[in-house]
Parts: C-alpha cells; structure tokens; sequence
C-alpha cells in the first residue's frame, strides 16, 4: 500500500462532502485525511484527499470519483513536485519551570505559542505529517493534555494552477 | 418564454417540454400540489399504479421497450423508499429513469416530519445522480439537467426531490434553461490510436470471441455489431443483458454465457486468445472465479463508463466510448485494412462443441409439465417480435434460454440487482411504450405473488399484458441451490401453491383478467393460442410445472467456468477436444 494525495475540485453545493466521503467507504477505502474549504473561486470547494491504497484500486476509485456529477477535476499530487501541509494545535503542560523548555522547542520546530496559562500552552504548528509527528514525540514527556490535527491540504510547485482548465469550464456553463 | 406560474406547474410544464407521455405513480401529501395541474395535462398521461415499486419497474420497461427515458413519481416517505428497489434496479442495469418525489415543505426538513425520509440521502449510492430542489426557480433547469443525465453516457436513475413549498411556490417559468453541469462530461468518441490497437489484436487473434453486453443495444448499435461479426467471421456471446443484440439462429451465435450459459459460449471464453468485450462489465456471473476466466484471452474492452474498464480484469486495450461508434469504427479499420482472420480450427472446436452440448433438458416420465418447453412453445408460436419480459430466477435463466431472441431488447429482465417481482409492473410499462407489441411476462410464483397487484392498474388502463406464471410451487432457483448445496435440506422454500393457496386462476379474474391454467404438456399449445387471441384484457396462464425442473448447465458460485457442469455431476469433457 502506498500513500497518494488527491487534489478535488468540486462544485460548491449542498451534499457534495457527503457524496464524496460515501463513495469512499462503498467502495472499500479508508481515508487517512480529508480537507474541504473554499478556493480563489467561489463556485468551487477543493478537497484534498489522502487515501492509502495499490496504484490499480487507486485508479479504480478516481475513475468512479469522475463520475460523480459534482466533481469538476481530479489531480493526483505527487510529492516531490509539490508543498503538503497540515496544521495542529496542542495543549501541552508547562509550569513556571518547564515553560522556558517547551518555549525552546516551540522555537525550534518554528511553531507558535497561541495561548498561555498558569500550567499550560497552546501551540499552533503546520508542517508535513513527519514534522508534526516528530514535534508531538518532543513535547511527549512535558504531557500533552489536548492535542488537534486538521487534514493534510497541498499544491503543487511551480506557476501552474490546476483551477483554470476547471474555472473556464463552470464559465461556459454560467 | 417567461411565464408566471406554480412550481407545481412548472414541473408539469417542464415533463410536458422534455417529451414524457407517460409517468406512473401515486399522489400523496408531499408531491399533492404536481398532482392537480397533471390533472389538466393532455401530453402527459399519468399511470395510477397500486404501488410505487410497480411505478419504478412500469418506468424500467417503458424505457427498456422504447429507449426513452421513464418516468415515475411518488409522495416523500414512504412512498420515496418504497421507489428505492426499483432505483436500485435501474442503476445496475443502467436503465434511463427519472424519478420525481415529494418533499416536507423545506423548512420541515430535518425535524423529523410526518413522511419525512431523507431519499437524497437513501439514493445516493443507486443513483447516476440526484437533486433536491427546496427553489421553485430550479425547477425547469432540473428537469432538464436529470433527463439529460439520465439518458446520456451510460443511462441511469436519477431522482430529482421536490420539497412542497417549492411546488406550491409562485415562480417564473423560463424555457429552455440552460443546464449547469459542468462536471458532467462523457466521453462517447473512442480514441482512434486505441481502435488501431485494438484492431491489430483482432487482426492477430486465433480464436477471438465479441463478448457483447447491454451497452450494444443500449448505443442502438446492434445492425454495426451484425456487420462486424460478419465482416470477421468472430464468434459471438451474448449476455443476459444483450440477448437478442445479435440474432440467436445467426450460425456464428454462441450462445449466452455464464453461470447458466451454454457450454459453448462459456467454452468460447475460456479458451479463447482474445475477448472483444463490447458494452460489456465482466460481472462475476459471466466470469465466474475470476482467476481463472479466460485464462489465455488479452482484453479489447470498450465500455462508454470508463470506470467498468479494467475494474475486473485487466483490459490490454481500453477504448472508453459509445459502441455505435467504437464498432463503426473497427468496421472502418477493417474495412480499409482488410481483415484475413483464419479461425478454421477455432470454428471447428466451437462447432464440436455446439453439436455436443446443445442445451437440452430433463422430461418427466410422470406427464407432468416441464417449464423448458413451456419457453419453446411460447417462443415458437409468440415468435421474435414479441417483448418478453421476466422476472428472477429459474423461469428468467430458462426464458433467457429457450427462447429464440432475433431482434435487439426484446428480452427485458433484472440482471444485475436481480429484483424479485420485475416482471408484471416491468411488462406493464413495456407493452405502454409498445401498444402495438404483444408483451408477454414469464415470472415464477415467488416473484408475481410480490407485484401481481399491477394487474388491476393493466385492467383498468387498458393495458393487456400476457403473463405466464412458471408455477413450481418453490423459491425455485434457492430450491436448486439447497437441492445441490444444502443436502436438500429445503428450508423455506415451498409456497405451497400446489394447494392452489392463491389460486392464480381466481387472482387473475379477481383482478378483472382472463385466468387460464395449463398443467399437461399436450394442453400447452392450445393454452399459449388461446392467450394469444386475447387482446383486449391482460391475461394470465398457471402453468404447473414440475417442482424438481433445474436450470443446467451451471458454474456453481465463486468457481471457476472450467467446472461448468451440464448436469449434476455431469462435466463436458473439453481438454481433450483441445489441441
């Protein structure tokens, strides 16, 4: 099994989250991460999908994605040829003693500290899943008393955009 | 043009634009409001069936017999789910249908209302698509948007949700709308590198086979199917879903295959070097263990769904796109190139085999009826031109068998959901769209006793089907399935209705039909013509048949075709004809 990013343009509709997450699991696949939110369009949402399956599953299950009348587009983001990032925020312990520490290691993930209180901080870091992971395995002994991820969003590098093609479309059509 | 009027009006408006003559269904609290300017409607005729799966079945055959899109509508709830095995039908059989249905008023929807059932939601995975419309403005443009999707790449239901207050809402009614689909793009002109790829595999092929599927018909391309099968000299297989796409007396017809094929069409793939798969989707009932189908063939497969090709088995060539067009296509490859394909030892071993294992039967020494000739009788004297139209189990693998089909779509019947109780309210729908056809229904005793109650709507209407009830008195096809897996064990297979418990004689004049019975091989004829000559009230013949009649041959489940058995524990000895 190997882990590929998918890149989704859909319409902006009502259902359309539900239409895609429900074609997943009918069809047996597991999502390791999900992301939706709006794009530089305003008819169009993008998702970006991270699913761990073999090359011809995975083949199998963008070519019943393209069907779905709500999707515009479908790109696979290799990832050497392009910027993947997820955000996290967590609570970790730190008295007036292991604050400075923590503070520390805040600076040298390059994270930020959003929230502070008497016994504990709150910081926000984005990152590649490894980052994130290795960030998580440091702050371990302080105690972590919340932690939250959101799913993996990309883009590919470079000066092209894999909305024009999709926006001329939804511009004909308007 | 701009019009002021109702969303319930606007809807009838739109049907009446899109060319419906005829929509089945039944008014309820949530859908009300379209169903008083339908009253007015002289283009759309509207069906009042006695249930809604019968309305999604009579909108299945309509489509099936004419090629048009069917229509059926129900209120919100109960009358929505009841829609869904009908949905569900259509969707697997890719069968173009719209479906219309009510909605709680918008500002009910999520609390749970009375009738409330979110059927957006239920239909998602049985449909090409589905809308729910909570704006009256939408309600033209909609329309427009789920007969095209419907009808356009590979056909399919579409359910388009109606809340009441969008119905009931005053609104502007604009034709035509313009459609906003622009995600909806299907591919119907097949590649031309891909045809020069697939045409020099035929051209090296020993012993190819056109394995051809519901897509044939579906594109209309029957007539280009006959001339490239000539044109070849390949043989041909038809599927359940494409019988009569390629003439059954055509010498170079094989047959159908699969899990109850004949032993040449399953032969024909197992041991071929190249499979022509054309509108085909290599369903586990046509490849059996799909390890071992067609172990030496390479894959040509056109499909116009892209997402059938190499979901099965892998395609050495995929060619996305219509098969009208992909097999003009090929036509026009061969026809420059030429084709010299010698498939001498290919027709000689097919032949052998044709001659050896023709399908034949069990009869029985006791005098009583066997439901293979009732099909031969019926398809000798009700002839090619007739619809036939069957519901699911043995009478629909021996229908499909012993009936001589000669022209495209005239054998309707659920082959992929395999719905129970198709056949009546599907033949309903088919002798609608056909009226000048005879329409014959062949169902089991299991399958009318779920949807016999459209004979009153088929009385009433006008509308005179003939329907031949296969009567074993058995859940036949499971009773064959405990008979050779279950040790005979028959855990709740007998209806009984040996006991005449309905008496289906009585049932038909209940229901204002001609009731016949036929229990006597020597009666069968007679009884055939005397239905035959009725045509002015449905008509519905008992024929008893034998209760231990078994579809043969067989691919027991999840096996391989190699283990095709023409009887129990009969297997056609093919490895010595080989080489």
């Amino acid at each position: 099994m190997s882990r590929h990013t998918l890149s989704v343009l859909v319409e902006n509709k009502p259902g359309v989250l539900a239409r895609v997450s429900a074609l997943f699991s009918r069809r047996g696949f597991n999502i390791d991460s999900l992301a939706v939110g709006p794009t530089e369009h305003d008819d169009i949402s993008r998702m970006t999908i991270v699913v761990s399956v073999e090359e011809l599953p995975l083949e199998q299950v963008t070519k019943q994605l393209n069907k779905l009348v709500n999707v515009l587009k479908i790109v696979e983001l290799d990832p050497t040829q392009s910027v993947q990032r997820e955000l996290m925020l967590i609570k970790v312990k730190a008295d007036a003693d292991s604050r400075s520490h923590v503070l520390e290691l805040v600076q040298l993930f390059r994270a930020r500290c959003i929230d502070v209180a008497a016994d504990a901080v709150t910081i926000e870091v984005t990152g590649t899943p490894d980052k994130l992971e290795a960030f998580v395995k440091v702050l371990e002994p302080f105690g972590i008393k919340e932690l939250v991820q959101s799913g993996m969003v990309a883009i590919g590098r470079g000066a092209r955009s894999i909305t024009d093609r999709s926006l001329r479309a939804l511009d004909r059509t308007a | 043009m701009t019009e002021r009027m109702t969303g319930a009006q606007a809807l009838v408006r739109a049907l009446e634009h899109v060319g419906v003559d005829t929509v089945f269904g039944i008014p309820g609290g949530a859908i009300l409001p379209a169903y008083d300017p339908l009253y007015d409607s002289t283009k759309v005729r509207h069906v009042l069936v006695r249930h809604e799966q019968g309305a999604g079945h009579a909108a299945e055959g309509y489509a099936q017999a004419t090629g048009k899109v069917g229509v059926c509508m129900a209120t919100s709830g109960p009358g929505a789910t009841n829609l869904v095995t009908p949905i569900a039908d259509a969707y697997m059989d890719s069968v173009p249908i719209v479906a219309i249905t009510g909605q709680v008023a918008s500002a009910a929807i999520g609390t749970d209302a009375f009738q409330e059932a979110d059927i957006s939601g239920i239909t998602m995975p049985i449909t090409k698509h589905n809308f729910l419309i909570t704006n009256a403005l939408d309600i033209p443009r909609t329309i427009v948007e789920a007969f095209h999707i419907a009808s356009t790449g590979r056909p399919g239901p579409v359910l388009v949700d109606i809340s009441k207050d969008a119905l009931q809402a005053d609104t502007t009614f604009t034709w035509p709308p313009t459609m906003q689909l622009p995600g909806y793009r299907p591919v119907t002109r097949p590649h031309s590198k891909q045809i020069r790829e697939a045409a020099k595999l035929i051209a090296e092929a020993r012993r190819p086979v056109l394995y051809v599927g519901g897509g044939v018909h579906k594109a209309g391309a029957a007539p280009e199917l006959l001339r490239l099968a000539e044109l070849t000299n390949i043989p041909v297989v038809t599927t359940l879903m494409a019988r009569g796409t390629f003439p059954d007396s055509h010498p170079q017809h094989m047959g159908m295959p699969g899990m109850h094929g004949s032993v040449t069409a399953v032969g024909a793939l197992q041991k071929s070097d190249l499979l022509i798969g054309l509108g085909v989707r290599f369903d586990d009932r046509v490849t059996g263990q799909l390890s071992t189908f067609a172990p030496n063939a390479k894959v040509v497969h056109a499909d116009i769904d892209p997402a059938e090709i190499s979901k099965n088995r892998h395609a050495d060539v995929p060619i996305v796109g219509d098969c009208k067009e992909v097999i003009t296509d090929l036509l026009a490859a061969f026809e420059t190139a030429g084709l010299e394909g010698d498939y001498a030892d290919w027709w000689k071993l097919l032949n052998g085999m044709k001659e050896t294992y023709p399908l034949g039967y069990e009869e029985f020494e006791d005098g009583s009826l066997a439901p293979q000739y009732v099909m031969e009788r019926l398809s000798a004297i009700a002839g090619p031109d007739t619809y036939y139209v069957a519901g699911v189990g043995q009478h629909q693998m021996w229908a499909s068998q012993f009936i001589d089909y000669e022209n495209p779509g005239t054998f309707i019947n659920s082959g992929g959901l395999g719905t129970m109780g198709f056949a009546v309210p599907a033949a309903m729908g088919a002798k609608m769209g056909r009226p000048d056809s005879t329409v014959w229904a062949i169902d089991g005793d299991g399958c009318f006793q779920m949807t016999n109650q459209e004979l009153a709507t088929c009385a009433l209407e006008g509308v005179p089907i003939k329907v031949a009830i296969i009567n074993n008195g058995n859940l036949g096809m499971v009773r064959q399935w405990q008979t050779l897996f279950y040790d005979q064990r028959y855990s709740n297979t007998n209806l009984q209705t040996s006991r005449r418990i309905p008496d289906f004689v009585k049932l038909a004049e209940a229901y204002g039909c001609v009731g016949l019975r036929c229990e006597r091989p020597e009666d069968v004829d007679a009884t055939i013509k005397k239905a035959m000559e009725i045509n002015d009230v449905p008509v519905v013949v008992d024929f008893v048949v034998h209760q231990d009649a078994m579809v043969w041959p067989m691919v027991a489940a999840g096996t391989s075709n190699d283990s095709i058995k023409i009887a129990r524990d009969m297997a056609p000895r093919w490895e010595s004809e080989d080489e």
